[in-house]
């Protein structure tokens, strides 16, 4: 494993060796010796500014042979038969990722009654699909979930594992990946796979101020996480391709300390991470009353409406139509976002949209960094003054 | 009732900033705070203990600085405070940070409920909590947002789902992250601030701790090493256009027709 090892004697002047650490984890001991503390986040920024004072020592890796681990997995989530559309989209890259190494594509499902759903799979380009089927996964519960996806992984040994970030996953694999002492990469927003199989993993850290490229080197299965809207899910295809293999687990393995009392459906929205197009409504609005103009060219577009954190915050609009880090993220064919400045965390949740118009007052507004067409103007002229433009195109068509 | 809420100090801001050419983090006056998730996560904990008469302990893993997270949970009505820190956990990814913890929690004694925020803002994973709940071996629930019914052997919670709320029963002891619907946190006392200026923040280091395999702790215990960090790419292809709003509107509305949105 890797250390950093501190040369004492090059250390010239002190106040500035420290200085560099932007987590403060540089400090000298009662006795003068400078040390790593447990802030260190191992980023080496010290010793790509002082190379004299800070070594990175990479001792010999356990020798472990990758070639034992060999597979793409992805976990499907669903919820009520209905396939969440992460998984698809997981199927897609990591295909893509398996033919590069000459690897199968393998899907791992679990659930009570999921024949049909696990059917749906094979029209998304997978090699092979492993159903657990068992009245005990009926409802999502860590223990026997975990228990599951552990038995799949001893048996099958994939080199990486794709989950959906969803709320279920997101419990579900660090549980599992702590369970292989492993590690776990969560909301990747790039990946792509080496020769020799070492997963490339860049995801946003810092509310998406800086990106972290991150290496699983001498661990398997890689496990990384990815939300919904990052990557392309491919085409389905009518011809099933394929093999289904059903497991089977025993089951005192799938025993639980949770019981699950009811499942409640929230009110049905329709949700902003599904809307092909998305007009967004930022602080720059006055008032509540002005919110009307803004649904009204949605309207004219079938657009959904979404908003930014103020607009939440003023109590104006419903907390699920937030985009952002804090909020959803959003990947839409088309976004117009009106008046907003367009902070870190906002851009962080749909600057991967096809197509971003933004009409904002300030030429310099934050959000023209990322928009495709910068608008500059004020949006109680331009967007009345659009409307009635594009209402006067649809008569004349 | 026991219950130990696990809290993490961070960065202050989440504006920095980073130098293209060094890849240098760009961070003028480190300013640091609590995790505001973990203000809900003892903020549920003093409500427990409000009215179950329960202990509440806090644990932080982090640099010696990091006792100040501790002190703003004793100005909110934590009983107890633990600071694990050592050099040998430095460099630690989620895997060795949760281990670290486990270890940690399991030294501080007795535990029934263990209560986490949904995530921090520095390194946004939320995995830390069912990581922990891996490495105690006991049941977790994510993303909680309401706690219906505790007693001495249960708890009744409610997950938050995408499109659905699931109710559960976790038998004790258990993990819970807590998300920020569950309670509105209060503000530090003063009083208590008073009360609990001279209480002791113990220690405990690695030589504390019952594992004491260096190989599972800090960077030797990290599986993922971060290879750089670099600022998030810029778009480069943007058009501006300025000038008279009714011009802009229609020449908005031209491109919006052909790309055929119209």
């Amino acid at each position: 494993m890797a250390k950093i090892i501190v040369h004492q004697n090059k250390i010239e002047d002190r106040e500035a060796v420290i200085k560099v650490c932007p987590f403060n984890a540089l400090e000298f001991e009662a006795n003068d010796e400078l040390i790593l503390n447990a802030a260190c986040k191992m980023c080496k920024i010290c010793i790509r500014r002082f190379p004299e004072i800070f070594e990175w020592v990479e001792d010999v890796a356990p020798s472990f042979n990758k070639d034992e681990w060999k597979g793409v997995t992805v976990y499907i989530d669903h919820i009520e038969g209905d396939i969440h559309p992460v998984s698809f989209e997981l199927i897609g890259k990591a295909r893509k990722m398996a033919d590069k190494i000459g690897h199968p594509v393998q899907c791992l499902i679990m659930g009570n009654n999921i024949s049909d759903i696990a059917e749906q799979v094979l029209h998304y380009g997978a090699d092979e699909v492993f159903v657990y089927d068992k009245p005990q996964l009926h409802d999502f519960r860590i223990e026997p979930y975990a228990a599951v996806f552990e038995d799949y992984i001893n048996k099958n040994k994939p080199s990486i594992v794709l989950v959906g970030g969803t709320t279920v996953g997101r419990s579900l694999a660090p549980r599992v990946a702590a369970r292989f002492r492993t590690g776990l990469t969560a909301d990747c927003t790039k990946l792509d796979v080496q020769e020799n199989t070492d997963l490339d993993q860049i995801r946003p850290a810092y509310g998406g101020n800086i990106m972290a490229h991150i290496h699983t080197p001498n661990h398997r299965p890689q496990f990384a996480t990815v939300r919904y809207k990052i990557f392309d899910a491919p085409i389905r295809t009518d011809q099933a391709t394929g093999k289904l293999t059903l497991c089977d687990i025993a089951d005192d393995k799938l025993e639980s300390k949770i019981t699950v009392i009811e499942v409640k459906k929230k009110e049905k929205v329709k949700s902003i991470e599904d809307a092909d197009i998305i007009v967004v409504a930022g602080r720059a609005l006055k008032k509540e009353e002005d919110l009307k103009m803004v649904y009204d060219l949605a309207d004219e577009l079938g657009a959904m409406v979404a908003t930014t954190r103020p607009l939440i915050e003023a109590g104006w609009m419903d907390a699920r139509l937030q985009i952002g880090l804090s909020g959803r993220t959003v990947k839409p064919k088309l976004i117009i976002t009106c008046g907003v400045s367009g902070a870190i965390q906002f851009v962080a949740g749909m600057n991967n949209s096809d197509m971003i118009i933004s009409i904002n007052e300030d030429p310099k507004a934050q959000i023209f960094d990322v928009a495709h067409y910068a608008i500059v103007g004020d949006i109680y002229e331009i967007i009345p003054g659009l409307i009635e433009q594009i209402k006067k195109m649809k008569k004349s068509q | 009732m026991k219950i130990t809420v696990c809290i993490k100090q961070v960065p202050g801001t989440a504006e920095v900033d980073i130098d293209e050419k060094t890849g240098v983090l760009k961070r003028d006056g480190i300013d640091s705070k609590m995790n505001p998730y973990d203000l809900y996560a003892i903020e549920t904990a003093v409500r427990l203990k409000e009215d179950n008469n329960a202990d509440v302990s806090v644990i932080t893993m982090g640099p010696p600085q990091a006792e100040a997270v501790i002190k703003e949970a004793y100005m909110m009505g934590a009983d107890k405070g633990c600071l694990l820190t050592d050099r040998k956990f430095a460099g630690a990814d989620v895997l060795a940070t949760a281990y670290a913890l486990s270890q940690g929690i399991t030294r501080m004694g007795q535990y029934d409920l263990i209560i986490c925020g949904k995530m921090t803002t520095d390194g946004d994973t939320a995995q830390v909590g069912p990581e922990i709940a891996e490495y105690l071996n006991i049941p977790h629930v994510a993303n909680v947002r309401k706690i219906h019914k505790i007693d001495n052997e249960s708890v009744i919670v409610e997950m938050n789902m995408a499109e659905s709320v699931e109710i559960q029963k976790v038998l004790l002891p258990c993990l819970i992250t807590v998300e920020k619907d569950i309670c509105q946190p209060r503000l530090p006392s003063f009083k208590l601030k008073m009360k609990t200026a001279d209480r002791p923040i113990p220690r405990i280091t690695f030589n504390d701790l019952e594992d004491k395999n260096v190989m599972h702790y800090g960077l030797n215990g990290s599986p993922t090493q971060v290879l750089k960090i670099f600022p998030p790419p810029a778009n480069t292809t943007n058009e501006k256009w300025e000038g008279d709003s009714e011009e802009l509107s229609n020449k908005l509305a031209d491109k919006l027709h052909e790309l055929k949105y119209v």
